[in-house]
């Protein structure tokens, strides 16, 4: 019955949708206000609608109801409550309804919060909110409704696929979605502008919080899939250029583009027809994204050929908006006017050049992973893997780091690069220090590492130069300094976090990639072998189970020059359900560094097993980095000019004026 | 066939959770034992999802690993080990596609993109300051980089 009832709130929520596509939009035509006041209120009433759908299906795997399809494919009445619940959101189905939930939550949220929005700019965004969705409840109920029923329900379920069976990937999802979703709003700002063919500075004030919002969930949903990658697939890396992987860095890298074209078209009103273009690509890369992972092309170009239903409407989702928005850009933008100048040298050409490498970026990864997608359809077979696109995104992303500390330090308009590259030779001098005091200390080293090391320098001090430079310490000396700083706005301090965290995350990559120490061999219970510093001996193996699964355990312990530095627990299970075997990786956390070790099969002798051995130093930065970076995005999104709506800044006495 | 392959690979899939190279297989060269973990990174698994033969237990990665080292070990250079498969599995083995065909479009493409937008930015830049010089007035700087301009094209005073 609570599944009837959230099925049919989902069909509301379709007939909802698509009167909030029409409605506000017809009444922006004809200077209807009534007509467009019903945009806030059918939002409102979307959200309750697909959070009761959503709710019905959460009961339904709560209380195991192998009467729906859904719960019987994806959930077992023994799993741990937590994967009964990410089990919702674990599956085809499910997600999609996530998507939907999550586009109401933003739509409603624009809704409500968008008071000070002008009327007709509101009415059109959210018309816009509504086609999107629209488009996803008609194809939720069409192609993959969740809320199926069976009519001869079996007693137990197939469960979920142990590897999706963490916690790291229970929240995974959501993340990605916040920031997917998040640009369906930039997008929706971008196409209202360009109905109404005006866009001025305020626009991109509005836009910028739901930009800034859907870059911080992003980067965690990236950073945490990453993670689980490293720990959960017991390969030991954390980047596999994997079509799923490049699905999220696309929309990644033209969101953090748009982030910082938002800027420029907020302070100096110039690259606005840019920034249009760019909400509209950073949406159409989320929806691709959301597609290449959950439509089964990826596995098999021919099963997703073979769903024809499925496939034509994602097909026909896609041309839509993505060549319907532009579409409207190249048929609307000339009506947008142009602002600001500026010289090449200058915070806008630093942002300008920022973007070229950003978008550039994203269309050789967009190309390298649907180039296979198009041979394979036409019957050929291309693989492109890690190796072209480290071989090519390593350079691109490397000129890009080069110029981050360099853009904060350039003045709008006219900047003085010579005066900028003087201020930051001492962070320079830092830089080729590092690199060659660790070329001195590990001996021979490839140099492309020592370069590595030097620009992850570069970039995680040089970060901090705008604030010195701002708190004018040399000048005023340090007390007066320091008061400074304290006045400067917390977009300044979130823009130096951000960009430090670049710094943080590219030294534990460089770190992990050139210095770490590997050991892979057969061992038997009793044996000792040496990684790196450490010595390894092999305790044994024991059996266990879990709530839904058994596993063997294997203790290792390891000494530093003799002392026992921790032990680790690598194992492997095996989840009856699905019949399925697993590795769990043993990995302990000393310092900054991880010692990671994961069983393969069995060896040549009886009784030994494959051991492989990583003592990874530093490996833990390349997620603390992003963790930095969504604290300076954080902080910037606390910024009192960003919070719209927010009463003016009272005048601060502390800060002398500049 | 077709299909026999893809059920093959889910078998194989389900059997290999884990990942990485057989001490068993090593080469007692340890420069030639390097050389293999090289080209084996760059060696598609083929019948697994986006893995090296370098990163997979699959039953085809190890026979493919063998393949390698025996080459090396018949002293076959990089290039002769790689030619070797690519005429037995065709070009899909090679996780860094070569520069012909399709191929040679996925290496040129990002010199380009950066030309194109390069370019952009420079004819953007030029016609800026002509467009500022239909406003009302021009600037002291304006004036000086006009001046410096037509000082350029050929000592004339007009444009």
């Amino acid at each position: 019955m609570i599944v009837e009832f959230g099925h049919f709130a989902l069909i509301l929520a379709l007939a909802v949708a698509v009167g909030q596509s029409i409605l506000p939009i017809a009444g922006f035509f004809r200077r209807d206000p009534a007509l467009m006041a019903v945009a806030p209120r059918a939002s409102m009433m979307q959200l309750l609608l697909v959070a009761l759908a959503f709710a019905a299906l959460t009961y339904a795997y709560l209380v195991s109801d192998f009467s729906l399809l859904n719960v019987v494919e994806n959930s077992h009445s023994e799993k741990p409550l937590i994967f009964k619940i990410s089990g919702v959101w674990g599956n085809h189905e499910g997600s999609m309804l996530l998507w939907a939930l999550i586009l109401a939550l933003f739509g409603a949220a624009v809704a409500a919060f968008g008071g000070n929005l002008p009327q007709t700019l509101k009415a059109n965004v959210l018309a816009v909110q509504g086609w999107i969705s629209t488009a996803f409840l008609a194809f939720i109920l069409t192609t993959s409704n969740p809320f199926l029923r069976l009519a001869e329900p079996p007693m137990e379920g197939r469960d979920l696929n142990p590897v999706l069976q963490d916690v790291g990937l229970a929240i995974h999802p959501p993340l990605l979605y916040l920031g997917y979703v998040g640009f369906s709003i930039a997008f929706a700002f971008a196409i209202a502008a360009l109905i109404e063919g005006r866009i001025d500075a305020a626009w991109a004030r509005w836009v910028r919080p739901w930009v800034l919002g859907a870059w911080i969930f992003l980067t965690a949903g990236i950073a945490m899939g990453s993670y689980w990658a490293y720990y959960e697939l017991g390969w030991g890396g954390f980047w596999f250029w994997d079509p799923v992987e490049n699905a999220s860095l696309m929309p990644w890298l033209v969101g953090t583009a748009l982030l910082h074209s938002a800027v420029v078209m907020e302070k100096r009103e110039a690259l606005k027809v840019w920034t249009v273009l760019l909400a509209i690509l950073a949406f159409s890369l989320s929806l691709l994204g959301t597609f290449l992972v959950r439509s089964g092309v990826l596995t098999s170009v021919h099963a997703f050929a073979t769903d024809p239903a499925r496939g034509v409407f994602i097909l026909a989702i896609l041309c839509l908006f993505i060549g319907g928005g532009l579409g409207l850009f190249a048929f609307r933008a000339g009506t947008l006017r142009q602002g600001g100048l500026f010289a090449p040298v200058s915070r806008e050409g630093a942002l300008v050049l920022n973007n070229v490498f950003l978008t550039v970026a994203a269309g050789v990864v967009l190309f390298g992973t649907l180039v296979p997608l198009i041979v394979s359809a036409f019957g050929g077979a291309i693989s492109v893997g890690a190796p072209y696109f480290n071989t090519v995104f390593g350079p691109l992303f490397g000129a890009t780091l080069l110029v981050v500390p360099l853009g904060p330090l350039l003045a709008w308009k006219r900047g003085d690069l010579l005066g900028a590259l003087e201020r930051l030779w001492a962070v320079f001098a830092l830089a080729a220090l590092v690199a060659v005091l660790v070329a001195w200390m590990k001996g021979e080293t490839h140099i492309t590492a020592l370069f590595g090391l030097g620009v992850a320098v570069w970039v995680l001090v040089g970060a901090f130069a705008e604030l010195v430079t701002r708190a004018r310490f040399r000048e005023v000396g340090l007390s007066v300094g320091l008061r400074r700083l304290a006045g400067l706005p917390r977009s300044a301090f979130g823009t130096a976090l951000a960009h430090a965290g670049l710094g943080v995350t590219l030294l534990g990559i460089v770190a992990t990639s050139a210095f770490q120490s590997e050991a892979i061999l057969e061992m038997k219970p009793g044996d000792t072998a040496t990684v790196g510093a450490y010595s390894v001996t092999f305790d044994g193996i024991r059996n266990s189970s879990g709530p839904n699964y058994s596993e063997s355990v294997a203790t290792m312990t390891v000494r530093e020059g003799g002392v026992v530095r921790f032990v680790v627990e690598p194992s492997r299970r095996f989840y009856a359900a699905r019949q399925m075997p697993t590795t769990e990786a043993g990995i302990r956390t000393h310092g900054l560094s991880q010692f990671y070790v994961t069983l393969g099969g069995e060896g040549r002798d009886s009784g030994s097993v494959v051991v492989r051995m990583w003592d990874k130093p530093l490996v833990t930065l390349i997620w603390l980095g992003a963790l930095v970076m969504m604290a300076g995005g954080t902080l910037s999104l606390a910024d009192r000019r960003l919070r719209v709506g927010a009463p003016k800044p009272a005048r601060r006495a502390t800060v002398p004026a500049e | 066939m077709r299909r026999l392959l893809s059920a093959l690979a889910v078998l194989l899939a389900l059997a290999a959770p884990a990942a990485a190279v057989d001490p068993s297989e090593r080469l007692p060269d340890p420069a030639q034992e390097e050389r293999a973990r090289a080209i084996s990174e760059e060696l598609r698994c083929l019948v697994c999802q986006n893995q090296s033969i370098d990163a997979s237990d699959a039953q085809l990665a190890k026979d493919l690993r063998i393949i390698v080292r025996e080459r090396i070990a018949a002293g076959d250079s990089d290039n002769e080990v790689r030619d070797f498969l690519v005429a037995r599995y065709g070009e899909f083995v090679l996780l860094r596609p070569r520069a012909h065909g399709i191929g040679l479009l996925l290496w040129a493409l990002p010199p380009a993109l950066l030309l194109i937008a390069g370019t952009g930015l420079f004819i953007a830049f030029r016609r800026r300051p002509p467009a500022a010089a239909t406003a009302d007035s021009l600037s002291a700087d304006e004036e000086a980089a006009l001046k410096a301009l037509s000082r350029e094209e050929d000592e004339s005073p007009n444009l």
